[in-house]
């Protein structure tokens, strides 16, 4: 299992293979990418910023906890800071299990909880030239403070 | 008591600074920290029950703050 914050552009054909293991019958690699149009608007291209410590903390975290609860050590995660053209990918989760079923269900619990949790926000610009924080969702937030204390 | 107050993204935007000073009562709790933001020039643009994490972890905002604690004000994050 590893993860990391970076500022460089990812590689999913790098993590795929450090997930490969003859014990694994099914990988699979998810990449989130940029988007051309965000809300109705236009999008050039964005900025993500990060708290990087706590995001990198709360990464391993939510790899660890996917690892634990589908019984893999195959588990990569990359999610990428700075500034982003259309097409890059912004984050790429790699698993490699037994089976297929806890290998697509591990790496969705891992990008679903990344939405939630991770402390990183982007700012798209448009080709109109305006650019704006992207906002996130406050209902997750409010989830994320009642599970605060179950956490620890 | 200092404890360094972090702010991020809009919430950053809207006080001018990514990092404050705040000096308090010892047995401050999150809310303490959150309503001196709040009470700065531009603050109410932060909401009175944002995230909240202290010392790099999620917290609740009756939790109390120590000397020198790091607390971060998480705008609705938007990574992925």
């Amino acid at each position: 299992m590893r993860t990391a914050i970076v500022d460089r552009p990812l590689d999913a054909c790098a993590l795929l293979a450090e997930v490969a293991h003859h014990r694994n019958g099914a990988t699979v690699v998810f990449v989130g990418s940029v988007r051309d149009v965000n809300d109705g608007a236009d999008v050039s291209g964005l900025d993500y910023s990060a708290y990087t410590a706590m995001a990198a903390r709360e990464l391993d975290g939510i790899a660890g906890e996917a690892a634990q609860r589908w019984g893999t050590p195959d588990v990569v995660v990359e999610h990428r800071i700075g500034t982003l053209d259309l097409g890059d990918a912004s984050v790429v989760i790699a698993v490699g299990h037994p089976h297929r079923g806890d290998a697509f269900d591990a790496a969705r619990y891992v990008i679903e909880e990344l939405k939630k949790r991770l402390p990183i926000w982007k700012r798209e610009h448009y080709r109109d030239g305006r650019s704006e924080w992207v906002a996130g969702s406050e209902a997750a937030g409010q989830v994320i403070l009642s599970e605060a204390k179950d956490l620890r | 008591m200092t404890v360094r107050v972090l702010l991020f993204a809009s919430y950053a935007d809207a006080i001018g600074a990514s990092e404050i000073a705040l000096d308090l009562p010892s047995d401050a709790r999150v809310r303490d920290v959150l309503s001196r933001v709040r009470a700065m020039a531009s603050g109410k643009r932060v909401p009175d029950k944002p995230m909240v994490a202290v010392n790099q972890r999620y917290a609740a905002d009756d939790e109390i703050v120590h000397s020198n604690d790091e607390v971060a004000i998480i705008p609705p994050v938007a990574g992925g």
